[in-house]
C-alpha cells in the first residue's frame, strides 16, 4: 500500500544500497539481504580478461533479483557518462541509470551544467535517469524538465557520513516539488540520519558505506531497513508541531496540593 | 599499428577490427562492454568497426559501486 514508485516500478523498501567497500564479497550479499533494499547500484571499470571480479559480480546480479542501478561514478563530463551509460545499459540490461557527472575531486560535488547536459541526451536515448544532484532548487527543475522523473539529491559529499547538511535546502526541493520521488543519496553516516531524512518527506535513501564500513555491516544494514521504516512510518503519521514553551502532557486539572490563593487567611499559618 | 587498450599500447594488425582485438586479448562471454576513442561500441557492431593506429579502446566489465 505505501510503495515506492519510482519510473513505473513499485518497491516494497526505501533503502537503495551500493554493493561497495565492503570487507568481503560474503559480507556484501549478507548485508544487502538483511538490508531489504530492492534496488542496488554497481559500476563499470576497466578489466583484462584474467580478472575475475566481473564474473563475481556477474554471478550475484544473476541471483540477487533486485533491480539494478548501474552509475557513471567518476565521470567529469557529459560524454563520459553518457558513453559509460550505454556500455551499463548493454552488459547490465537496464535502462535505468543513477547519474554522476562530477565537477570537483575534493567533494566529489556534481557539476549541475554537465549533469544536466547528460540527462537531457540520456532521457533522449532512452534511460530512466536518476541523477545525483546537489540540492538547488533550479537545477533540480531544470533536471525534471530535460524528463528525469526522480531526483537524488545529496545529504553531504559521498562518503563524509555527514547526514543532512543542508536542511533548509531540502526541506525546500520536499516543499517545492511535492510530487517528485525524491531520494537522498550520499553522505548519511547513521541511521538517525536517515530516518530523519524520511521524517522529512523524502521518499527514499541510497547509502553504502555508512554501512559498507561499520564494524558489523550486516547489523548496521538492519539498523538503517529499521530506521527507514520508522521514519516513514512517522511522516505517514504527521509529527506534532514544535512549540517555544513547555506545555504538560499529564493533566493539570484536579491537580492535589494546589490552592487558589485566599487572600484573606492568617498570617504565619503553617502546617 | 599501435592501439591503447585499457591505457596499454598494444600493436595490431593494419585494419583490425574490435572483434579481432577482442578474441586477441581474450575476451569472451557478454560481461564486458567496449569504448573506442571515448564513444560506446555496441556489441553487434564489433566485427564492422575497423581500428586505426592510436585508436584508444577502453573494455569494462562490472565491478561493485555506491
Amino acid at each position: 500500500m505505501d510503495k515506492l514508485k519510482l519510473y513505473g516500478k513499485e518497491f516494497d523498501s526505501r533503502l537503495l544500497v551500493g554493493t561497495a567497500l565492503y570487507p568481503s564479497p560474503a559480507i556484501m550479499r549478507e548485508s544487502v539481504a538483511a538490508s531489504g533494499s530492492e534496488i542496488i547500484t554497481l559500476s563499470l571499470r576497466r578489466q583484462s580478461p584474467e580478472q575475475q571480479q566481473g564474473k563475481m559480480i556477474w554471478d550475484y546480479i544473476q541471483e540477487s533479483g533486485c533491480q539494478l542501478l548501474p552509475n557513471t561514478a567518476g565521470c567529469k563530463t557529459p560524454k563520459e557518462a553518457i558513453a559509460l551509460a550505454e556500455m551499463s545499459r548493454e552488459i547490465f540490461g537496464t535502462d535505468w541509470l543513477k547519474l554522476e557527472v562530477i565537477g570537483d575531486d575534493y567533494n566529489l560535488q556534481p557539476d549541475p551544467f554537465g549533469l544536466i547536459e547528460a540527462a537531457r541526451e540520456l532521457v533522449k536515448r532512452g534511460f530512466k535517469v536518476l541523477p545525483y544532484t546537489t540540492d538547488d532548487l533550479v537545477v533540480c527543475r531544470k533536471l525534471l524538465d530535460v524528463g528525469c522523473e526522480v531526483l537524488m539529491p545529496w545529504g553531504s559529499p559521498i562518503g563524509t557520513g555527514r547526514g543532512l547538511m543542508n536542511k533548509y535546502n531540502l526541506q525546500t526541493l520536499r516543499e517545492r516539488l511535492p510530487d517528485t520521488p525524491l531520494i537522498i543519496d550520499a553522505g548519511i553516516g547513521a541511521p538517525s540520519q536517515a530516518c530523519e531524512a524520511m521524517e522529512m518527506g523524502f521518499d527514499a535513501v541510497l547509502l553504502n558505506t555508512a554501512i559498507a564500513k561499520a564494524q558489523a555491516p550486516v547489523l548496521m544494514a538492519e539498523s538503517f531497513k529499521l530506521a527507514i521504516q520508522s521514519g516513514r512510518a512517522a511522516r505517514n503519521s504527521g509529527l506534532m508541531l514544535k512549540r517555544q514553551t513547555a506545555s504538560p502532557s499529564t493533566p493539570t486539572l484536579d491537580m492535589p496540593f494546589w490552592q487558589q490563593t485566599v487572600s484573606a487567611g492568617k498570617e504565619g499559618e503553617s502546617v | 599499428m599501435q592501439l591503447l587498450v585499457n591505457g596499454e599500447t598494444i600493436t595490431a594488425n593494419e585494419s583490425d577490427t574490435v572483434a579481432e582485438i577482442l578474441q586477441k586479448l581474450g575476451y569472451t562471454g557478454e560481461t564486458f562492454a567496449v569504448a573506442c576513442n571515448g564513444y560506446f561500441v555496441p556489441r553487434g557492431t564489433y566485427g564492422d568497426t575497423p581500428l586505426k593506429a592510436g585508436d584508444n579502446l577502453d573494455i569494462v566489465a562490472p565491478v561493485v559501486g555506491g
